[in-house]
């Protein structure tokens, strides 16, 4: 696993890449947000302190998934009205990447999928039902969130976006499906809930008297 | 992943969660919160109003006023317990109602937190718990009933709960008046419930718990409330399985049969004596008993049946019987009444007893025997015959007839429990079983 070593253009620490198709990551000491270029990094913001957060999972969390073990490299911080949750960037042995979303300790693990024709943000609605990879899937809810944070390597740049929405499918199994319009294109994601004890978390934060 | 790469800087240090320092914008009274970042909305303790966890000025959404009295949590909000295998904490609390037929009926739930498990809930109504959390799968749910994870539950009771009072933190948007449609299906020991606020639905899958569990996990003292009747995921208080009980039932039955079988083919039932007297009063004054002819008894100890035959018509008789052996001296003593009566009423015709008996005498040793016979007879009668067989080796099939009701009580007793505790559970659904004196049908 390559990994590629810069400095913060901002304040010189370090910047180490520990996963090669990063394209964002942010410093660990000056907060700024830097996106990789061809040649080197760039500051593009900052990130404002995050909010107190009740997540057991902070960067560097390693666990498994599928035979495969992972570790936590980046996070995404969302609010909407009725809470927050993370979107953890997590980084499989295989070197490609997933997302472990935690909200209020709902463990799920998704990765991007890139099937044609996903339906536009006005065309989608609850109950809808729809097929990818010989999976039905149904609208639960369309969730208006905004993005509150960053954190570490993101495989995007994510820095200048606010608002976005999110159509949750969820299935009879344990399988589930997002629809990401925080883009023109709308992103795909599908995925599992999982449980906690299962994915064998190491690295997790520790709670005061827990 | 590479060994050789360098250790990855040391995270800076994430913010602390919330654990004291806030205090209620009405009222002043220290607001705690126990759940981190996962409170959507909290309860001040002292003045019922309910604020925005989320904001660090702890907004005020709504204030209530207890209407009846105050609802004092059963189990303690910071209380810690360890259920299936993971320590929870008390952080929330609520009473809610629902409305059948003009009648309240209240029941309590409570929210627990673990930072790593997150949140999890449970219910209390007349002493029987549930261990509650939301499903992680969807049910498909359809007229009558819902599936869960492969399994099949009955619809038992469709109704809007009202939120009457709440205390504590709440991973929600709570308000107090809310109202929010709820279903409830049952696989006992579990209930799967679905509840409908606005457009969104939530499923929640819960195991039946006893009040003693609870009392046990989160150590409290004293007695949990005694559970009244019987409640819609509780468990039959009749462990056993009543259809095993009757395939239990069943294969004792036929092995049975197949033992009555198999002692009748071996049974001799040999004919060794028999003989047709005649009764005459006049004789019988002198000589009221008198003995028969000799016979043997062959085999080892086995039955002997004694058929007695008299051609009675509106008369008895009755022979007091010794089956005497010559050798030993040992003698039977029993005694028979064949009588036989028939005639007309105002419901028609109608008989009563027969014209013959016969008893069977158990483990009788080989050797010779006669019987001594003294008849009794109907004092209308002057004269009649009788005959006295003697057969050697009968099977005993009465034993196996109590036998079989031995077998029959408990499992009509199982049964019977069942069926009682399932007709408890289910009156009070909505699908109540037709009452008991109008048909014999039940509802399912």
């Amino acid at each position: 696993m390559s990994q590629p070593v810069a400095n913060c253009p901002n304040c010189g620490a370090k910047i180490v890449f520990r996963w090669s198709s990063s394209v964002q990551t942010v410093c660990d000491y000056c907060k700024s947000i830097l996106v990789r270029t061809d040649v080197d990094l760039k500051k593009v913001g900052q990130v404002a302190d995050l909010p107190p957060d009740s997540s057991p999972i902070q960067i560097n969390t390693e666990g498994k998934y599928a035979n495969k073990s992972f570790v936590v490299v980046g996070r995404i911080l969302y609010e909407y009205d009725q809470g927050g949750w993370n979107e953890w960037h997590v980084m499989m042995n295989d070197g490609t990447s997933a997302w472990l979303s935690d909200a209020q300790s709902e463990y799920a693990l998704s990765s991007s999928s890139k099937p044609l024709n996903l339906p536009a943000a006005s065309q989608v609605q609850v109950g809808q039902q729809f097929t990818w990879n010989n999976q039905r899937y149904t609208v639960s809810v369309i969730t208006p969130a905004h993005y509150r944070g960053v954190e570490g390597e993101l495989p995007f740049q994510y820095w200048d976006k606010t608002d976005v929405t999110f159509a949750d499918l969820r299935t009879e199994s344990r399988k589930f499906a997002t629809l990401d319009y925080s883009d023109p294109e709308p992103a795909l994601y599908l995925g599992e809930f999982v449980e906690f004890d299962d994915l064998k978390l190491k690295n997790l934060r520790n709670f005061e008297g827990w | 992943m590479s060994t050789s790469a360098p250790p990855p800087p040391p995270p800076p240090l994430s913010p602390r969660p919330r654990t004291a320092g806030l205090n209620c914008p009405k009222c002043g009274a220290a607001i705690s919160l126990r759940s981190f970042g996962q409170a959507i909305t909290v309860v001040c303790g002292g003045c019922h109003s309910i604020l925005d966890a989320k904001d660090p000025n702890l907004a005020i959404l709504q204030q209530f006023e207890a209407i009846t009295s105050v609802a004092k949590p059963l189990i303690p909000l910071g209380a810690r317990g360890k259920l299936r295998g993971t320590d929870y904490e008390v952080t929330g609390f609520q009473r809610r109602s629902i409305q059948v037929d003009g009648i309240s009926y209240t029941w309590q739930e409570y929210v627990l937190f673990n930072p790593y498990k997150g949140i999890r809930y449970l219910s209390e109504y007349n002493g029987h718990w549930n261990d509650i959390s939301i499903c992680k799968t969807l049910p498909t749910a359809d007229f009558g009933g819902a599936t869960y994870l492969g399994e099949n539950y009955k619809h038992f009771q469709s109704a809007e709960a009202n939120t009457d009072f709440v205390l504590g933190e709440f991973p929600w948007q709570v308000r107090v008046g809310e109202k929010a449609a709820v279903t409830d299906y049952v696989h006992p020991p579990r209930v799967l419930a679905s509840e409908k606020l606005d457009k969104e639905v939530t499923w929640s899958i819960g195991e039946y718990m006893y009040g003693r569990e609870i009392w046990d996990s989160f150590k409290l003292p004293g007695d949990p409330p005694k559970a009244w009747g019987v409640y819609e995921n509780q468990p039959s208080t009749v462990a056993t399985n009543v259809t095993g009980v009757w395939v239990a039932f069943a294969g004792f039955a036929v092995f049975l049969l197949v033992l009555m079988a198999v002692f009748d083919m071996h049974a001799k039932k040999a004919p060794v004596f028999n003989h047709t007297y005649q009764f005459n009063r006049a004789e019988a004054k002198n000589e009221p008993s008198f003995v028969s002819d000799e016979f043997e008894l062959t085999g080892g100890t086995a039955t002997v049946e004694v058929k007695s035959y008299a051609a009675v018509d509106n008369h008895w008789i009755y022979l007091n019987y010794a089956l005497i052996n010559q050798d030993s001296g040992q003698a039977w003593d029993f005694g028979r009444e064949v009588s036989y009566y028939h005639g007309y009423d105002s419901d028609g015709s109608w008989h009563e007893g027969k014209q013959a008996d016969d008893v069977t005498i158990p483990s009788v040793p080989a050797g010779h025997y006669y019987l001594r016979i003294e008849p009794e007879v109907d004092p209308s009668l002057a004269t009649i015959s009788y005959t006295v067989d003697v057969i050697r080796d009968v099977p005993v099939l009465g034993i196996y007839g109590i036998a079989f009701v031995a077998l029959l009580l408990p499992a009509l007793l199982i049964s019977w429990r069942a069926y009682t505790f399932e007709r408890s559970r289910w009156s009070e659904s909505d699908h109540p079983p037709v009452q008991m004196s109008s048909s014999s049908g039940d509802d399912e």
